[in-house]
This record gives structure tokens, sequence and C-alpha cells, in this order.
């Protein structure tokens, strides 16, 4: 059996200029360098990224399943935040 | 002698040569996430044989392709460093074999970027980034088996023992790197010499391993001159098209 | 309380909403799916071994970079299926020393030998050709992270079968040679191929589970049955013959009958007895096992390096 495993990254990557970086998917890694240079042969064969961020799985703090409808619910009733709730009159054809 | 083809003959023989041995790890290295690594390399230096072959399959004006110099050429006919011939062995003697090659190719590339001849600075300008690549995996490797653990220490310094006089090839100096360079298209390979000893100084120091003491280097393979293991690896290689001459795949 | 949640999971599955990995999931869908998305992963890594057999042997460069591409891209997938199934919180190296030790399944096909160049066309175009017909339906699994490995593997995976139909067709036109080749090939992989669908309908154990989970979405009859009719007029377009005599088109139901297919063989070579099941598990675990120093460095190293890195913090 293995002594070590090699620990677990979570890999996102910037598509292109101008995008936030979006998580893909992970790997295995000795070494943080290892993480970028994998994720860069896993991940960017087919020209998908102009930059990684390599993050180690176990540093990543996850809401919770359970927690959802406290976390979540209450923005249900907050329709006032979105444009749509507000009328306006016709004649103001951009706001 | 037309100086411009040996010379290219060489690019592309060492790029070949490799790549046709890298292609060999597909499937079988130590970790998925290196097995793709190493095809990823394996797959540059194809690309840069295919490159180089047809330019030098132009130079030669007998109208050869890249598979024709690639297929139907002897083991005395290739042109590529002794140091590319060397056997995979374990994971460790690929990286030394590997690092070895990319921190000249580095040299290589970059001033071959500066060629005379605008399709060699090209072809240099793109492997040049490759070759970059592949420096920092193979020089990344270096430091993680020679500072690992004691064997792995042990195993990489006995690879380096082994590739180290092999890498004499690499910077050869003839008539023909001398026409090169006396035109302006091609470099001398001897000027790449302290740049490539200065990184494998710096690499071998991180990597706590041992500069093995001077030895007499293997040379000859730009003369065609070569180990007993090219003409195995070039069986494999050369196996459908020398069966079937007349096929097309 | 535990009806209950299975009660609203079910539900919840059936509208065609996605679970995540800390979701609650009922014992049985977490370990029917490590079963299946590791067999999953483990096929796509021993996969790479009878097509990766060739890549020394490709007949042009042009080929060889396709080739290596392909096998590659296999690894990628492989590596996608491991980290999807880690979701569901096995290791990886876990999942692979069952691998190693036989406990696993892998797609039986790949237990059959690659003899000539002819079968890595056979194997892009029927292999994966069947392969794909298999994972399209599971982009939409209802477990999330198996459903966008799959996109990814089927975007990348569409290359493949291409490649090899290429490959054929250049043959089948090419050199009698060349055809017998192509031809022999195809008599090879045909059957094997076909049964890569699983057990006729009456006789698949996991299957209805499956359905209700919406993991799986056809059976495997019925995606049998579509492989069938794509690709026995591909043969006719490139002048090869399925080897199959009874096989002929039905004008009523619009779809290709075939003749009885062995499942004995495929049973026998499930149960370890096909052609190369021994060399394929032996060329992994000795990848694997040759690979422990490396890995032991590699993490040794990066200790070090971390030590390090906290006395110069503390300094």
């Amino acid at each position: 059996m293995e002594k070590q495993h090699w620990p677990l990254w979570e890999i996102f990557i910037r598509s292109r200029q101008g995008l936030s970086h979006r998580h893909v998917g992970s790997l295995h890694a000795a070494d943080a360098e290892m993480a970028i240079e994998n994720a860069r042969d896993v991940y960017t064969r087919r020209q998908e990224g102009v930059s990684i961020w390599a993050v180690p799985a176990s540093e990543i703090t996850a809401s919770s399943p359970d927690e959802k409808d406290v976390l979540f619910d209450p923005a249900d009733d907050k329709v006032y935040r979105h444009p749509t709730f507000y009328d306006l009159p016709d004649e103001v054809k951009n706001m | 002698m037309n100086a411009r083809y040996e010379y290219l003959l060489r690019l592309g023989d060492d790029a070949l040569i490799l790549g046709q041995q890298l292609g060999l790890w597909t499937g079988h290295g130590p970790v998925l996430e290196e097995d793709i690594a190493l095809t990823n390399i394996g797959l540059d230096q194809i690309g840069q044989a295919r490159a180089w072959l047809t330019m030098a399959g132009r130079a030669e004006e007998q109208g050869r392709d890249e598979d024709a110099l690639a297929f139907h050429r002897t083991p005395a006919e290739f042109r590529n460093a002794q140091l590319c011939e060397r056997p995979n062995g374990h994971f460790g003697d690929t990286i030394v074999r590997q690092f070895l090659f990319d921190a000249y190719a580095v040299q290589l590339h970059a001033a071959l970027a500066h060629s005379k001849d605008a399709d060699i600075a090209a072809i240099a300008r793109k492997s040049a980034k490759e070759s970059a690549y592949h420096l920092r995996h193979s020089s990344a490797w270096m430091v993680r088996l020679g500072d690992g653990t004691p064997e792995s220490n042990d195993k990489v310094q006995a690879s380096l023992n082994v590739l180290l006089p092999f890498a004499g090839d690499l910077f050869h100096a003839d008539a023909v790197t001398d026409t090169a360079t006396s035109e302006g298209w091609g470099v001398n390979p001897a000027s790449l010499r302290p740049a490539w000893e200065a990184t494998l100084a710096e690499t071998l120091e991180a990597a706590q391993l041992q500069r093995p003491a001077p030895a007499p280097e293997q040379t000859g393979g730009r003369q065609g001159r070569h180990t007993e293991k090219l003409s195995y690896l070039l069986a494999e290689m050369q196996v459908l098209p020398r069966t079937y001459p007349d096929a097309k795949w | 309380m535990e009806m209950d949640l299975l009660q609203r999971f079910e539900a919840y599955v059936a509208s065609e909403k996605k679970i995540e990995p800390k979701d609650w999931m009922p014992d049985a869908y977490r370990k029917t799916l490590i079963r299946q998305i590791s067999q999953h992963a483990h096929s796509e890594i021993v996969g790479m071994l009878p097509e990766g057999n060739w890549i020394s042997r490709a007949p042009s460069l042009k080929r060889k970079a396709i080739l290596m591409a392909k096998v590659q891209d296999e690894a990628g997938h492989g590596l996608y299926l491991y980290s999807a199934c880690e979701t569901l919180g096995v290791q990886r190296d876990d999942t692979i020393a069952d691998l190693h030790s036989g406990k696993a399944k892998y797609s039986s096909i790949f237990n059959y030998p690659t003899l000539t160049w002819a079968d890595i066309g056979a194997v892009g175009w029927l292999v994966d050709g069947a392969a794909i017909m298999n994972q399209v339906p599971l982009c939409k699994c209802s477990y999330g992270p198996y459903a966008r490995a799959m996109v990814r593997v089927c975007k990348e995976e569409s290359f493949h079968q291409r490649q090899g139909f290429q490959i054929m067709m250049n043959l089948a036109q090419g050199t009698a040679e060349q055809k017998a080749m192509a031809q022999d090939a195809l008599n090879r992989w045909w059957w094997p191929s076909i049964m890569m669908f699983g057990p006729p309908d009456d006789n698949s154990p996991n299957s209805a589970q499956s359905m209700a989970w919406n993991i799986k979405r056809f059976s495997n009859d019925e995606l049998r049955q579509k492989f069938i009719d794509l690709t026995v007029p591909q043969a006719e377009l490139i002048g090869l013959t399925i080897p199959d005599p009874q096989l002929k088109w039905n004008e009523e139901t619009g779809h290709y009958e075939h003749g009885p297919i062995d499942w004995k063989e495929f049973k026998q070579v499930i149960a370890g007895h096909g052609p190369c099941n021994k060399e394929r598990l032996d060329a992994r675990r000795k990848a694997w096992d040759e690979g422990a120093w490396v890995r032991e460095a590699a993490a040794a190293h990066a200790d070090k390096r971390a030590a390090q890195k906290a006395n110069t913090a503390a300094a």
C-alpha cells in the first residue's frame, strides 16, 4: 500500500480574458507547481484556458446542503432587489 | 554535401526519436496525471519532428516528405544525438534524458529564432515555447526525484551518471554547423554549452545531485554512428511502411 | 424518517433535478454510482493499452500524433471519472487498488487484442462508437459530477470515432492487403462491440433500479439496436461486410435484425478468460508498482518544502 496519497486539488480555469475562473474538476498532485502543470495538461489540451487556479481541496470551506433552506430561502421574498419588480411608465425607454 | 539538409535532419531526428520513445509511456506512467504530461511532451516532439523533416525534405530536393524520411532511412542515415536514443528505462532515466535535452533545446530554439531563414526562425519560435515548458517539467521532476527519498536520489543520480556523457553530440560542431553558422541560418552548437552548463549546475544543486566526474563523451550520432538501440527502435517504428511500401495510410 | 427521505429523494430525482456530492442520498444509490463510475474510469485506463500498443508502430507521423492524442484523451477521461468518483467519498488510490486486485471490473472489450493497424481503426469506429452511444445519455445522469464529467468526455470522444472511421475508410480504399486487413479487423471487433451494450434486457440485473434513479436512460437492447442501425450503412459505404449472415433490414420496424449473440463468450471474457485479461491487468499493475518510488519521492519532496516554508514563517 502507498505510504502517502498525493492530495486532491480543485482546478479553476479562466477560458479567456474578461471571464471569471470557473471550476472545471479536480486532480491529484504532490505540490502546487505540479498541480498547475497537471491542470494545464488535463484541462487545457484543447485551448480551453488562459489562466489556472489550483486550490487544495482540503482548504475549501463549503456550506452544508442541510443549511440550504436557512441560507438561501430568505432571499426568496426580496423581490424588490430585481429590476423587474418596478413598473415604469412606457415613456421611459431605457433604465 | 548539402549542409542545410544535414542540419535540418539533426533537428528533426532528435525530436522524432524522443517523441517515439515518449509515446511508449502512454498508458504506463507512474500516475495518471504524469502519463498525460509525458504524452503531451511527446506530441510536441512529434510536431517539431514533422516540421523539421518536412523542411529537410525540401532542402534535399529529392521529393521526400516527412514520412519518407522518418520511415525509409536506415539507422546509419539517422542524425539524432545518441542521447535521444537512450532507452526509456525507469521514469528517472526518462526524466534525466529529457532534462539534459530540454536544457539544450531551450538554448537552441532561442538562438534559432534569430535565424536569417524565416522558415527556420518561425519553427524555432513555436518550438521555443514548447521546450521552455518541457524544461520546466523535467527540471521540476529532477528536483522532486533528487530531493525526494534516498531511493529516488540514488536512482536519479545513477541515471545522470550514465546519461551525462551522451550529451556530447548535442554540442558537436563540424563542417555542417560551420556552414550553418557562417551563412547565418543555423547555430554553432558549441556556443550553447555555457548556458546549458549553467542550467545543469543550478538544477543539480536544487536537486541535491552531484555532477558525475568528467568522463569521455559519447559522440557520433551526427555522423550516423549510433548505439545498438536505434536499430530496434527504427525496426518497430518503420514496420508498416516498410512491409507495405505501396500503401497509403 | 429514513423512508421519508427516500421518498423525497426519488421524487426529486424523478423531476430531473441533480444530486450534488454532499446531498443526502440512499446508500444503494451511492454504491451503484461508485461501482459504475469507477468501472467506467478503469475502462478508460485499461482501454489505453490495446491502442497504445500501436503508437510506436503508427504508419505515418500524422497518424502517430493523432493516436497519441487520442490515447492521451482516454487518460484524461479516466481522470475526470476518478475525480467524479472521489466526490462520493472514495480515494482514487483505493479504487485503483480494487482494479489491480481484480475486485473491480472494467469493460471486457479491452481484453481483446489489437493485432493489426486496422484494429486501431476498428476500435475507434466501433468501440468508441458504442461507447459514445452508451455515454451520451449519461450526460443527463442524476448525479451532477458524473453528468458533468460525461459532458466533457462526450465532447472529446467525437473525434475518436471519426479518426477510427477514417483509418478504416483509407484501408478499405487502399491496396488489396489493406482492405483485407480492414475486413479482418471488422470481423473480429463486430461481435464484441455489440456485446458492449451489456446483456439483453430480460437478463440485466441492475438496469431497473438505475433507470428509476435516472442513472441509466435507455435499455441495453435499445442502445444496441441504435448502434447497429447507425453502423451497418457506414460499413456498406466503405465496402466492408458486417460478419453476420443473418443481418437484414426490416422494412416494417425500420430496424436491422441481427443474428444471435454468443453470450457464453461474453461471460467467459468477463469472468477473466478473454484473450488478454491477464496482460491488461499485469500491465496496469506493473505501471503502478514501478511508479511507487516516483509517487513517494514527489510526496516526500512536497513535505520537505512545506516544512521549510513553515520554518521560514515561524522564524
